[in-house]
């Protein structure tokens, strides 16, 4: 017999772990990225023609940076939260899955902080 | 009396809606737009590295086949962006009646049509002053 309360016996067993924060933040970056996804295009519509000169020119702006590496960042969390519901979803074994996931998360957390590299390094004049 | 016959499984018996596809279509712009995610690194490494490897870079993005991606990316880009607002605005409890799905539905698929060409042209027109 154990001793233990019958909550405590089935606290963080079954699906009711942290869905609903997976589910919230997916949510809550797709909102941030229908600004940020906007100001993107608006960006490269408007700066008359992507050469690196006016790129550069661009993302030199503390604002433009300041969404460029939001936008990293967003983007990266959004789609690694995506990726994972749909491998969950189609990837069965669960070895394969695991590897997976870790495979698809590494991947984006070192373009993730590629991207910001490369934008602080723009943003603080260090590219030529 | 004559015997019950036994439920199946959903997708064993839900007839083909064009919704279905609509639905299914967000998955595969979202994985799609993971990928595209991964370019648009490329092309801030690549700008970030100095003007003669993003020559380089962009040199690589004109390509036929590359500019085949980005038109499909800017596809995705212009779904996943429309087809996500109408999800967002289901997850509130709206547009569930079956016209009303319908109907967004219909304008997230011609939107994402007429918008994506006019993404993928600001693309190509940005890169036109380039390469």
């Amino acid at each position: 017999m154990s001793l233990k309360s019958p909550l405590r016996r089935v606290t963080y067993l079954g699906s009711a772990k942290g869905g609903s924060g997976h589910w919230f933040a997916q949510r809550m970056s797709a909102v941030a990225l229908v600004l940020l996804g906007l100001w993107l295009v608006a960006a490269l519509a408007t700066m008359g023609g992507a050469s690196h000169a006016n790129v550069v020119a661009w993302l030199s702006s503390p604002v433009a940076a300041a969404f460029a590496v939001l936008l990293v960042l967003v983007a990266a969390w959004h789609a690694v939260l995506g990726l994972q519901v749909v491998i969950e979803d189609y990837v069965g074994a669960k070895g394969q899955r695991l590897a997976v996931l870790i495979v698809v998360k590494f991947v984006f957390a070192v373009a993730a902080v590629i991207g910001v590299l490369a934008v602080l390094r723009i943003a603080f004049g260090v590219a030529a | 009396m004559a015997q019950r016959a036994r439920p199946l499984s959903p997708f064993m018996h839900y007839r083909w809606q064009y919704t279905n596809t609509l639905s299914i279509l967000h998955r595969i712009t979202g994985v799609l737009l993971s990928f595209g995610f991964l370019l648009l690194v490329y092309w801030l490494a690549a700008a970030a590295a100095g003007a003669d490897r993003y020559a380089e870079a962009v040199a690589k993005l004109s390509s036929p086949l590359a500019q085949l991606v980005l038109f499909g990316a800017a596809f995705a880009f212009c779904y996943h962006l429309l087809n996500g607002i109408r999800h967002l605005v289901f997850d509130m409890g709206h547009g569930f009646e079956l016209q009303t799905a319908r109907r967004s539905g219909w304008a997230v698929a011609i939107g994402a049509l007429v918008l994506g060409f006019i993404v993928w042209l600001v693309i190509r027109g940005g890169m036109g002053g380039v390469a």
